[in-house]
C-alpha cells in the first residue's frame, strides 16, 4: 500500500511557519493561496498582491463579496483596516524594488540549483506567466510549495528543469507533501521529512542527491 | 452627440476604432474591466485588432472580456500574461494552434513597465532580466549593478478601454479598491483613452487630491450601463 503523504493544507501549514512577523508576503496561485489560512493568531504578516493591494484580509465568504476586491488569483478578499490600493505597475515596482520579503510559489519543477519552472507545460504551447517571473527575480526570498512528484509519480525536484524556466537560481526552500528541502550552495539539503517517511524513501522520489541536515527531523507544524 | 468628453453610450465611444487598431483593455479579472466598451466593440465589429489585456480567461456567462473579442474573430494578435487556467482549453489556444491568432505572453511586471515607458515618453526601460519569456531572446541586455537587465521597449496603443469608478467632465478619474490595476498605466499609454465609469460628476465633484488618473489622459467618458 502506498504511504500516506501530507495534504495540500498541511503543506500550507508548514509554509506558514516560514513567514516571519511583519514580513511582506506574496502568495502565488494553488497551494500557496492556502497559506493565509494557517497563520498563527496575531501574526502581523502583510499580504501583497499584483492586483494592487497591500495588507488584505482573509478570503471573503460567498455573500460577503465585494466584486472590486480580489487578489491576483481572482479570489475575493475581506476588508481589513490598514489596506492600501495602487496600480499593478506599482505592485511590481514594490516587488523589483525589494519591498516584498517572501513569495510562495507553486512549481512544475525545481532544480538542484534552485531554478524554477512553473509557467509552461511544453505540450500546451502557450504558457501562463502572470507575476511569477517578476517575483522570482524581485522577491527577497522564494519559497516553493508543491507536491513532491508529478501525477505519474516522477520527481519534480530534478537536476535540470526540462520545462521552460521562470527564474534561475531563485528558490531557497521547497516544502512538499514529503519533505522540507533547502537549496544550499552545494545542492539540496533534506531538513525535514513527513511523518513515517524516511530519508531514503524521500531520496527515492527525488532526482538529485539530498544531503542530510545534521538536525534532520520529522516535520513539525 | 458627445458633449465634451462625455459620450452618450459605449457604442458611440468606440464607433471609430478601425480595423487593425492596437487596443488596450483594462482590468485584472473583473475589477476595472470595461465590459460595456468591450460589448460595444463586439457589436461594432472592428477586425484585425491587436488586443493587450492582463488575462484572457473564459468569461462567465454574463461577463465581457477580451476572450469574447477573440472568439468573435476580431483579434489577430493577443498580448497577455495569462491565457487561461492550466486545465482550461480556451478558444484563444485553439485559434493560436490553427495559426489564426498570434499570442505574445509576457510577465505582468514587464507589461506594466512597458506601458509606463510609453506613457512617460521613454525610449524603453531596463528591467532585471526574467528568463524564458519571448522578450528574453531579442532584446538588448546590459549588466547593471551586477544584475543582467533587458531593455524593454515602450508599449503604446491606439485606444485604451478602461474601467474606473467615478469620472468628472474633464476626465479626472478615481478607482475603487483593486479596480485600479492596469487602468491608469493604459490610460497614459494610449493615443485615445475611453473610460467607462459608474458615476459621472461635474468638474469639482472629485476631491482633486483623490484624482488617480488626471483628465489629460482621458479623452472619452461613458456611464456604465446597468447589467
Amino acid at each position: 500500500m502506498a504511504k500516506e503523504r501530507m495534504s495540500r493544507d498541511v503543506i500550507a501549514m508548514r509554509v506558514a511557519k516560514e513567514l516571519p512577523d511583519g514580513a511582506v508576503v506574496n502568495l502565488g496561485i494553488g497551494i500557496p493561496t492556502l497559506v493565509s489560512n494557517y497563520l498563527p493568531a496575531g501574526s502581523s504578516v502583510v499580504y501583497h498582491s499584483e492586483s494592487g493591494v497591500l495588507n488584505y484580509g482573509p478570503l471573503a465568504e460567498e455573500g460577503e463579496r465585494d466584486y472590486d476586491l480580489i487578489n491576483a488569483g481572482g479570489q475575493f478578499l475581506q476588508w481589513v483596516p490598514g489596506m492600501s490600493f495602487f496600480g499593478s505597475d506599482e505592485a511590481f515596482a514594490m516587488i523589483r524594488g525589494g519591498h516584498v520579503d517572501v513569495t510562495v510559489l507553486g512549481a512544475l519543477q525545481v532544480s538542484e540549483r534552485g531554478d524554477l519552472a512553473n509557467w509552461m507545460l511544453p505540450h500546451r504551447g502557450v504558457g501562463n506567466i502572470g507575476g511569477a517571473m517578476d517575483l522570482a527575480v524581485g522577491a527577497k526570498r522564494v519559497v516553493v510549495a508543491m507536491e513532491h512528484t508529478d501525477r505519474n509519480d516522477r520527481p519534480k525536484l530534478v537536476r535540470d528543469c526540462a520545462f521552460p524556466l521562470t527564474g534561475r537560481r531563485c528558490v531557497s526552500l521547497v516544502v512538499t507533501d514529503l519533505a522540507v528541502i533547502e537549496v544550499a550552495p552545494g545542492g539540496l539539503v533534506l531538513r525535514e521529512t513527513a511523518p513515517d517517511w524516511t530519508a531514503q524513501e524521500v531520496q527515492a522520489l527525488t532526482g538529485p542527491p539530498l544531503a542530510l541536515a545534521p538536525d534532520l527531523k520529522e516535520m513539525e507544524l | 452627440m458627445a458633449q465634451g468628453k462625455i459620450y452618450p453610450s459605449a457604442a458611440s465611444a468606440v464607433a471609430d476604432v478601425p480595423d487593425g487598431a492596437v487596443v488596450m483593455l483594462g482590468g485584472f479579472g473583473t475589477p476595472g474591466l470595461p465590459q460595456g466598451l468591450i460589448k460595444g466593440l463586439l457589436s461594432q465589429g472592428a477586425r484585425g485588432l491587436t488586443c493587450i489585456s492582463n488575462t484572457c480567461f473564459e468569461p462567465r456567462a454574463d461577463e465581457y472580456n477580451v476572450a469574447r473579442l477573440v472568439e468573435n474573430g476580431q483579434v489577430s494578435k493577443l498580448i497577455t500574461t495569462f491565457i487561461g487556467r492550466p486545465a482550461q482549453e480556451v478558444p484563444a489556444l485553439d485559434l493560436w494552434r490553427a495559426g489564426v491568432l498570434q499570442v505574445e505572453v509576457m510577465p505582468q511586471g514587464i507589461l506594466a513597465e512597458r506601458m509606463r515607458a510609453a506613457a512617460a515618453g521613454l525610449g524603453g526601460v531596463f528591467v532585471p532580466n526574467v528568463y524564458g519569456h519571448p522578450l528574453d531572446a531579442g532584446l538588448e541586455k546590459r549588466t547593471l549593478n551586477g544584475v543582467e537587465h533587458v531593455l524593454a521597449p515602450p508599449l503604446r496603443a491606439d485606444f485604451a478601454l478602461i474601467g474606473a469608478h467615478r469620472g468628472d467632465h474633464l476626465g479626472n478619474l478615481t478607482y475603487r479598491l483593486t479596480q485600479r490595476n492596469y487602468n491608469p498605466a493604459m490610460a497614459a499609454a494610449a493615443a485615445v483613452t475611453v473610460a467607462e465609469v459608474r458615476e459621472v460628476v461635474a468638474a469639482g465633484g472629485i476631491d482633486p487630491e483623490r484624482v488617480v488618473t488626471p483628465g489629460v489622459y482621458v479623452d472619452r467618458l461613458v456611464l456604465e450601463e446597468p447589467s
